[in-house]
């Protein structure tokens, strides 16, 4: 308790938190989508391209959360046509475009800073990534994220069940396609300098696939993957404190030992199903 | 009668490719049209025309006043990513419901009733809370169509609706269409590779082959050359298989 009271008292640690969680909520409602969609190599893609875009901006003097979200929405826009136009195979095609991004990143860097630790706290995350502005930023996107994903979740359902019907039944699929590619990019932009380049994926994907081995409703599953990604955040948060551990590691780790309760309370469950 | 669709002169396809040509084709109300034909004979690709998903790239596709409004009802081919999708059997129903409003976030009363109405006529309102992927094939194929009645109860739309149902599912699933046919006066287009079972169930048939190889009733159809070709493959496909 008196160790939670004194990470608290860093304004860079509060920062840390408050823009984190958010971020890490927004990433699990997107990441339910995007998870059962298949389309969970976007989100992958999309972190190496935007650590491509933030190796470019901080090159070049820009800001880089400015620069980097209109970079890698046009990158989601390319990965979904991709897709959607299914000529090489996708899985291959958002691989070569996530090496490509991050040694475009590395060179650049290279080339103009040269390779300090800055480049290590881009691909790994640093916890005093979020500046005053950063945070204020991240809450007014998360916001937008999330009253969005509100407002069209029913058609998010529809649209992640089934897009054929969707479409046949005279709802917009593209259009919701290329919502969830742009909200999914801006949160990734928004969460990669304190998660990492390499990590910020995880936060898509673990939740989603943690709340999945329990519950069975759509919408228990959002409800469930929103609050524990909140949850791991803070657990990761205050471990990486204590342990002076670097802090999107340790978000990635809880996330991973809740992802194997889940997974031994499904094969409990089931077990004791079974015998009924 | 005036038709709900008609077809004149149709062409569907893709980018330098014709998946359907010079197609005539009018769908009345009441009919109960299968469309049968080979593998890449043009079915799909005719299937997402009629759905008005994809643009004939020649000739007129006409839709009715009265279906525009309606809508139509759509059973696709089940998804390999449907198969663990974590949804009670209520949030695919109701699904259904949402093209018929604009913008409107949430589900409204009226919605709610439309589809547990339609859950009660498939005889689904014991499944509301369980989940999507722990059904059998039978039971998730009655879900889907609650679903589709949801969206249109004047003209259902069926992809290969018996792909992957055991033989009981498949007869419960003849039985269940044909209620649905001549109970509730629910037009039919479905397309199968079931084509002996079809042939008693269907009141039309169209014969694809990239153009139409026939058209008409599954009398006429039955003493035709399309019908000897093609169902003389099958007869001797299905010796070869015993």
């Amino acid at each position: 308790m008196t160790m939670l009271m004194e990470m608290l008292s860093y304004p860079f640690m509060v920062r840390a938190v408050i823009g984190g969680a958010l971020v890490a909520l927004c990433a699990a409602l997107l990441g339910v989508s995007l998870v059962l969609k298949r389309y969970s190599m976007i989100g992958d893609g999309l972190s190496h391209v935007s650590f491509g875009a933030l190796s470019l901006a901080v090159a070049f003097g820009w800001s880089p959360l400015w620069a980097s979200i209109p970079l890698v929405v046009l990158a989601a826009f390319f990965l979904l046509r991709i897709r959607a136009g299914g000529k090489v195979k996708s899985d291959a095609a958002i691989a070569i475009i996530s090496a490509s991004s991050l040694a475009a990143g590395v060179i650049v860097t290279s080339l103009t800073t040269g390779l300090t630790t800055d480049v290590g706290s881009y691909m790994f995350g640093s916890i005093l990534a979020m500046s005053r502005e950063d945070v204020v930023l991240s809450c007014v996107l998360s916001l937008v994220v999330m009253g969005l994903f509100l407002f069209f979740y029913n058609k998010v359902f529809a649209v992640t069940f089934d897009e054929n019907f969707a479409q046949a039944t005279g709802v917009n699929v593209e259009r919701y396609n290329v919502l969830i590619a742009v909200l999914t990019a801006v949160t990734i932009v928004l969460g990669m300098r304190m998660m990492g380049a390499m990590l910020i994926s995880s936060l898509i994907i673990f939740p989603p696939l943690t709340a999945m081995r329990i519950f069975k409703s759509f919408r228990g599953v959002v409800l469930c993957s929103g609050v524990l990604a909140v949850v791991c955040f803070l657990i990761g948060i205050t471990l990486s404190y204590g342990l002076s551990t670097p802090a999107g590691a340790s978000v990635v780790i809880v996330n991973l030992a809740a992802f194997l309760l889940f997974f031994l309370a499904e094969k409990l469950l089931g077990r004791r199903n079974k015998t009924n | 009668m005036k038709p709900l669709i008609t077809c004149e002169h149709a062409g569907f396809g893709y980018e330098n490719y014709d998946a359907v040509i010079d197609l005539n084709l009018e769908i009345f109300p009441g009919d109960y049209l299968c469309i049968v034909g080979e593998n890449g004979s043009g079915k799909s690709t005719l299937i997402k025309g009629l759905l008005g998903l994809l643009k004939p790239t020649s000739g007129v596709i006409a839709v009715s006043e009265e279906l525009r409004k309606s809508g139509i009802g759509y059973l696709p081919q089940q998804t390999a990513a449907q198969r663990d999708f974590p949804a009670t059997v209520w949030e695919v129903v109701l699904s259904g419901t949402l093209s018929r409003r604009g913008l409107r976030p949430f589900y409204s009363e009226a919605e709610r009733k439309l589809a547990w109405r339609c859950m009660e006529r498939l005889a689904i309102t014991d499944l509301k809370q369980k989940c999507y992927r722990e059904l059998s094939g039978g039971q998730r194929q009655r879900v889907l169509i609650a679903r589709a009645l949801c969206a249109s109860e004047q003209l259902l739309i069926l992809d290969e609706p018996i792909t992957g149902l055991d033989p009981s599912a498949i007869q419960d699933f003849y039985s269940l269409i044909r209620q649905l046919h001549s109970r509730d006066g629910i037009t039919i287009i479905m397309v199968s590779h079931d084509i002996r079972n079809v042939l008693g169930e269907a009141g039309k048939i169209l014969h694809m082959g990239q153009r139409v190889l026939f058209s008409g009733t599954v009398e006429e159809y039955k003493k035709s050359p399309a019908a000897k070709a093609f169902l003389g493959d099958r007869t001797e496909e299905g010796g070869k298989r015993q």
